[in-house]
């Protein structure tokens, strides 16, 4: 095998070609590279926002016209108001005024749509991608429809960039800082709660993220890379007008991000380079074809679309990988944990013995269903309560209610002495509650470690912008030193760095567990655990909730195999029809007439 | 403004309301059975105007030659299918539905005299090219990924959308058309004139409410339609097959597009592009429905309406910017009534 080449050396290749290019190539190349350069930084924001994060937006020419249009009225405009007077004449206060513009925009459009379901975000920015354009081409002090002319180059050092050469720098820099800034954040404490939310929202909340703030985060940073963009579009072209902002280019922003493969940084840059040139050789060859003149090239682009979305949904970003690492082998990036990282602080837990849960008259009900009918239960710290029922019991409606990712329709439950109705799961488990689902709620193509390293994610503090420039490593390795220890006490340790959807069924449910345990809880809900597992690791978890038991942690455990209950628990409170029929020590339950019938029915 | 101008404006917008009225009913229908945000949706109201208007002007409408082709690419994807299944006896219906009748469409074009026809004839004609494209897109763009997400089934609809506008400026050019009112009577009541066009739109807006409402409530299909939108795998269960509901669906989104440009067509003159603004009011009453509640929908559709009629006597520059900015605060309604987290498909 030949010796494989390291990530950066691949990057740092690609990095001397584009300071190389301008110089080997004719005006004409280096033009279209400054565009893909700017759609590139659109597609990116794109990326971020669907590929990664799940949500989509038609809407984001509006922002690049946004960044465009701010800088093109401040530094053409010879009357701004006085309190915007000190920003006038200077791209690069242009630029700074731009970005804190688009922040507030996106701040605002997000306040209103990012909690609604998926789908009505994309509509609404195809929305107000509309009006947007409408009120570029009708406000008169935007020039209407002609725009506004005379924007000076942006100068650099007192170096004033006017070629398209001179500028070409400046957007690639711009192009790379961006990537960058991006991969970096997303492998971080942040970027796992934003890769989260596709696909994994209900139990990035219960580890404690707050999933609304990293809509929002992605939204913005969407936002602010359209608005930089639109910046250095301005001061390129030296005049704006509204057509290159309207509804149909930011469709076209879109394509490339899907295109390109909307799940990966890098395919933004493929994406939009894929498109433009397309663009610029339909555009020359399709209305020859059909002898008149059109933007006939959109047809050519939807139908393109639709079979990239049939054939390669993830784009062709993946399939350039393969290809390339066919004929030059690249290095694996893997995790590095760091074992002689501090330890992160430990939450103080209950004496054992002390009240952690109460439930109390808990009543569920959907439409006419009782799920759950005057529920009690109460669980100490250092004991292992089970509660067990027939299917359709109700115990998962039950732990629903009790970990706030539902909330009962009459009764109280009380966490460490405060209610906890309707708080919502995040805030229980800040409070020290962690769970595992019945339906195992992984991240199918994330690394072990970085699953059960979401479980730790309130441990950390580090924000967006830290992660962003990389000054969250030492936070970042505690984490991942923290998930490391759990992964190890479950029993997972081989499994590390392999994708969590490639583990056994019985083995995700011990993922589970352990990101559970990466939260630092003194109270953990689980989910039928058992469920899958062979007699060996059923051995291997009762040891371990025997010695989490004996740390003084409470245990809740809905479980159906009597084996692994009986030998295990305290107590057991026991379900049929939403209400509790016994409860008490296990052997006296497993003589208790009502439990017998329940299960394996009754004499009438 | 006067009564007199209040009342002109108010009979436009409840005319242009019923038709975002059909449309948003549409966009219902389809997103509750296939989960497809239909965009192209006004691609159809386009197509069906702009072809009533070639044929009127006694032109070969080249919306017949993609009926021949979106035909040829069905037949191609189902015969394969039989094929693979070795059902190669299929193969002649396949060919018969899919591509004999598109070229039946088209020798029938080619052999009447496409002026001389009555109006009725000529609609009779549109529909018969453009409302089988419906279930013919179904089956080409979205049957293959009927179970993945919305967003992508989104992504999808909106590819869909600018090729279909594309072709459509490759069809019709970039000139604008109206075509000739169903009804050139005028009723006076009072002060008030009221065209016979706006009685055909507001009618014939009510007669196919009713009928889809006698359809969902009365019939099989419609049944069907209505177990697949609540619950698509339990319908499957029951034998009801997912890319027939898909199908059915598409063909009345398209019959119901093609009947709006039919309808709208001689109030506003419609040019290639037109359909996606039209469609977009459809969209923001069919979320003031929350893509869910018909009623709703409707009377979304006529707020839509009025508000566009009457925005466009006040500030006619900012007449799109008011329609589009309605729907923020639906969405501010809808944001503070939706609690939990929830995950999306």
């Amino acid at each position: 095998m030949k010796p494989a080449l390291s990530p950066r050396l691949v990057l740092a290749a690609f990095a001397a070609l584009l300071v190389v290019a301008p110089l080997a190539l004719p005006a004409f190349y280096v033009t279209l590279l400054n565009y893909i350069g700017l759609y590139a930084m659109v597609a990116l924001g794109l990326v971020l926002l669907t590929g990664v994060g799940g949500l989509t937006s038609f809407g984001q020419a509006a922002f690049v016209g946004l960044g465009a249009y701010t800088t093109a009225l401040l530094t053409t405009s010879a009357e701004l108001p006085g309190w915007l007077s000190w920003a006038g004449g200077s791209p690069w206060l242009a630029l700074v005024v731009g970005l804190l513009f688009t922040v507030v925009v996106a701040f605002l459009i997000g306040k209103l749509t990012l909690r609604l379901s998926g789908h009505y975000l994309p509509l609404a920015t195809i929305a107000w991608g509309l009006s947007l354009y409408f009120l570029f081409g009708t406000m008169g002090f935007l020039g209407g429809h002609t725009g506004l002319t005379g924007i000076p180059p942006i100068s650099l050092f007192g170096y004033e960039l006017r070629q398209g050469e001179e500028v070409y720098y400046l957007i690639w820099l711009f192009v790379l800082a961006g990537v960058l800034t991006t991969s970096n954040l997303l492998d971080s404490r942040e970027g796992r709660a934003i890769r989260a939310l596709k696909g994994g929202m209900v139990m990035a909340e219960a580890m404690g993220v707050d999933t609304a703030r990293s809509r929002m985060v992605i939204f913005i940073l969407a936002a602010l890379l359209a608005c930089a963009s639109g910046w250095l579009y301005a001061h390129m072209q030296r005049f704006v007008n509204p057509t290159p902002f309207g509804l149909h280019i930011g469709i076209e922003y879109l394509f490339m991000a899907v295109v390109g493969g909307a799940a990966h940084v890098w395919g933004a840059l493929v994406g939009a380079g894929v498109i433009t040139v397309l663009k610029q050789w339909l555009q020359d060859l399709l209305p020859q074809l059909f002898g008149t003149s059109g933007n006939f090239e959109v047809i050519f682009f939807g139908v393109l679309m639709v079979l990239v979305l049939h054939k390669a949904r993830g784009g062709l970003w993946p399939i350039v990988v393969s290809g390339f690492k066919r004929f030059v082998p690249v290095a694996v990036q893997r995790q590095v944990v760091d074992r002689d990282a501090q330890a992160l602080p430990r939450r103080e837990l209950p004496a054992a013995g002390s009240l952690l849960l109460e439930a109390k008259a808990v009543t569920r009900r959907f439409g006419g269903l009782l799920a759950n009918n005057n529920m009690s239960l109460e669980v100490r710290a250092g004991e292992i309560l089970a509660l067990i029922g027939p299917n359709g019991a109700g115990k998962s409606t039950m732990f629903n209610q009790v970990s706030g990712v539902d909330t009962p329709t009459s009764g109280e439950v009380l966490f460490l002495g405060e209610s906890v109705v309707g708080k919502g799961s995040r805030t229980i488990a800040r409070m020290g509650m962690s769970r595992t689902f019945q339906h195992v709620r992984l991240l199918p193509t994330m690394s072990v470690l970085e699953n059960v390293a979401i479980g730790a994610h309130m441990r950390g503090t580090s924000g967006v912008l830290s992660a962003a420039w990389r000054m969250d490593r030492a936070e970042e390795a505690r984490l991942l030193a923290e998930a490391a220890r759990q992964i190890e006490r479950v029993g997972l340790g081989e499994h590390m760095f392999d994708e969590a959807g490639s583990l056994a069924l019985g083995q995700q449910r011990i993922l589970e567990i352990a990101r559970a345990l990466a939260s630092d809880p003194c109270l953990l809900l689980l989910d039928e655990p058992a469920a899958g597992l062979r007699y060996k690791e059923k051995e291997a978890l009762g040891d371990l909730l025997r010695k989490l038991r004996g740390e003084g942690m409470g245990v809740l455990l809905v479980e159906h195999d009597m084996d692994f209950v009986m030998g295990l628990v305290d107590r057991v409170v026991v379900m049929e029809f939403g209400e509790k029929i016994a409860e008490g020590l296990p052997e006296d339950v497993q003589r208790d007439p009502a439990v017998l019938a329940a299960y394996l029915g009754g004499e009438d | 403004m006067d009564f007199q101008i209040a009342l002109i404006l108010g009979q436009d917008g409840i005319t242009n309301g019923a038709i975002y009225a059909l449309l948003a009913l549409a966009l219902v229908l389809v997103f509750a059975v296939t989960r497809v945000i239909f965009i192209p949706q006004g691609e159809f109201v386009a197509y069906g105007a702009l072809t009533l208007a070639m044929i009127g002007n006694n032109v070969f409408p080249a919306t017949a030659w993609l009926l021949l082709g979106a035909g040829i690419a069905v037949a191609a994807l189902d015969g394969l299918g039989a094929l693979r299944a070795g059902q190669a006896r299929k193969l002649p219906r396949v060919l018969a539905v899919n591509v004999g009748y598109p070229l039946a469409v088209i020798a029938l074009l080619r052999l009447l005299p496409l002026a001389e026809l009555g109006l009725a004839v000529q609609i009779l004609l549109a529909m018969l090219i453009v409302v089988p494209l419906g279930p013919m897109m179904y089956r080409i763009v979205y049957q293959p990924i009927a179970e993945a997400t919305v967003l992508v089934l989104l992504i999808v609809s909106v590819a869909s959308h600018v090729a279909m506008v594309g072709l459509g400026l490759l069809f019709f050019g970039a000139e604008g058309y109206r075509t000739p009112p169903l009804s050139d009577a005028r009723f006076d009541l009072g002060s008030l004139s009221i065209s016979g066009q706006t009685i055909w739109v507001v009618a014939a807006s009510i007669v196919l409410i009713v009928a889809l409402a006698l359809f969902f409530g009365r019939t099989i299909y419609g049944k069907a339609l209505r177990a697949t939108a609540i619950n698509r795998n339990g319908a499957r269960l029951m034998g009801i097959p997912p890319a027939l509901a898909g199908k059915l669906t598409f063909l009345l989104a398209a019959l119901i597009g093609v009947l709006s440009g039919v309808l709208i067509s001689p109030i506003t003159t419609i040019y290639y592009d037109s359909g996606f603004l039209i469609g977009l009011k459809g969209f923001v009453a069919a979320i003031i429905g929350g893509l869910a509640s018909y009623p709703l929908a409707a009377f979304g559709a006529v707020l839509v309406g009025l508000l566009e009629s009457f925005s466009s006597f006040w500030a006619s520059a900012y007449k799109e910017v008011l329609v589009f900015t309605l729907i923020i605060p639906v969405l501010v309604w809808r944001s503070l009534t939706s609690h939990h987290v929830e995950e999306e498909e």
